[in-house]
């Protein structure tokens, strides 16, 4: 008798479980998709872009000259981009996100996180 | 004709203090630049000649301290602009090589690398043993210091240097100092010396004679060209404020990759050419880029800067030319 309670406990614990599994994986599919911003000219295009929590922004350098993304607050700042090198950042928290470019500073842009 | 010319060039002097100057205007000057032109300051006032190169030699002769300054080598840079710039750098060390009086150093306004690596570094060090110059003084670009706060630019060129880089010596009597202003830039800045770089510069003239002359060095320059995109420093001011009692100081920067010219009291501004491409003038395009320009008459746009100190004068010749 009670191995047989045991059991069915058992499997409907299992069930559960696997159900609470495969839904995360659903929602990890659920991903906010990725936004772009196109360096170039000296000036990031938009230079203003608003993504939702989560997000991923990806900035690609199509000028001739290099450049960097770097954070006025400290949260993030990539390596020296040249030509065609990119350079991400997923932005976990909501918030504005001032950057420049620091070797060339009028360049300024924002990512607005909501 | 040489009264013609010098009715010219003054005419061209009251537009040097504009902020920027019209495409005419440029050309003007740049066609003047290939002939060799002589800009002396004199009390505070300039005068100029023009001189075909190697044939007045009681400009060049027995000047006492002779030295050249080169500027935005970007080695590494491969874009339409200059697929070559290995190629230009050495064209600008044969000019120097060919100078009626070989200078005594060679000063590198920065931007020697274009994206800071060892091989950039390495590439321009080779090219520059070829030159018939002891010595040659760097002060960093933004180019230079990129990925390690500078660190392996003043590993390389700054040993015995202060803070981001920073250094001062004496050659002839003449007093040179070297500044860092392409660290610690802020969002929406321009170029920035730094409360510790002023402090020490100030400590640094302080009990020199008002007599010395002083050549500066810098990257960014030290006066206001055009800040939209830039060029300029931001704590310059303060800088040159210590420089008030002395009779004659040249500032050399680079930066901006063209002649600009600028006489401010006892102050001589002056901005080379780089030896790798061409930017535009103020304004005269969206963004200060590389400047494509014909490839026959790419080496017309790059050149170098002789620089004179003279015997009996306080002031200081500079001489530019291009490399082709």
């Amino acid at each position: 008798m009670k191995t047989r309670i045991g059991l069915a406990s058992f499997g409907l614990s299992l069930i559960a479980v696997l159900l609470l599994v495969g839904s995360a994986r659903l929602s990890a599919g659920d991903q906010p998709a990725g936004a772009e911003v196109k360096i170039d000219n000296f000036s990031f295009g938009p230079q203003t872009i608003t993504v939702p929590v989560g997000a991923t922004v990806t900035w690609t350098n199509r000028d001739d000259i290099p450049h960097t993304v770097v954070s006025t607050d400290g949260v993030f700042k990539s390596k020296v981009r040249d030509t065609d090198e990119k350079f991400s950042y997923t932005f976990t928290k909501a918030g504005t996100y001032s950057y420049f470019c620091s070797i060339h500073p009028k360049m300024t842009g924002k990512v607005v996180v909501q | 004709m040489a009264d013609k010319k010098l009715g010219f060039i003054d005419e061209k002097l009251h537009n040097l203090n504009k902020d920027g100057i019209d495409r005419r205007g440029f050309l003007e000057c740049m066609a003047w630049v290939g002939t060799g032109l002589v800009w002396t300051v004199s009390g505070g006032i300039p005068v100029s000649r023009a001189f075909a190169a190697g044939k007045d030699r009681s400009v060049t002769k027995g000047g006492e301290l002779s030295f050249v300054q080169i500027s935005d080598s970007h080695m590494g840079f491969n874009k339409p602009a200059n697929p070559d710039v290995a190629a230009t750098l050495q064209a600008a060390v044969d000019k120097i090589n060919g100078l009626a009086t070989p200078p005594e150093f060679l000063l590198h306004t920065g931007d020697i690398s274009h994206l800071s690596k060892p091989e950039q570094f390495d590439n321009v060090d080779q090219i520059l043993k070829g030159a018939k110059a002891k010595d040659v003084f760097f002060v960093p670009g933004e180019h230079d210091v990129l990925d390690d706060d500078g660190k392996s630019y003043r590993e390389r060129y700054a040993k015995n240097s202060q803070g981001d880089g920073w250094y001062s010596f004496d050659k002839r009597g003449v007093h040179f100092i070297g500044l860092v202003n392409v660290m610690n830039l802020k969002a929406g800045g321009l170029g920035t010396l730094g409360g510790e770089q002023l402090e020490w510069m100030e400590k640094d003239v302080k009990h020199l004679k008002s007599s010395t002359p002083i050549v500066v060095f810098a990257h960014i320059p030290l006066w206001s060209v055009y800040p939209e995109w830039g060029w300029g420093t931001q704590d310059s001011e303060q800088a040159l404020s210590y420089l008030k009692k002395f009779g004659s100081v040249t500032v050399l920067n680079g930066h901006i990759h063209q002649i600009m010219q600028k006489v401010e009291g006892n102050v001589t501004f002056h901005s080379a050419m780089s030896t790798a491409f061409p930017q535009p003038a103020p304004g005269k395009a969206d963004s200060p880029g590389p400047m494509k320009v014909p490839a026959e008459q790419l080496k017309s746009v790059l050149g170098i800067s002789d620089v004179n100190y003279m015997q009996g004068q306080h002031s200081l010749a500079v001489v530019d030319s291009t490399l082709g």
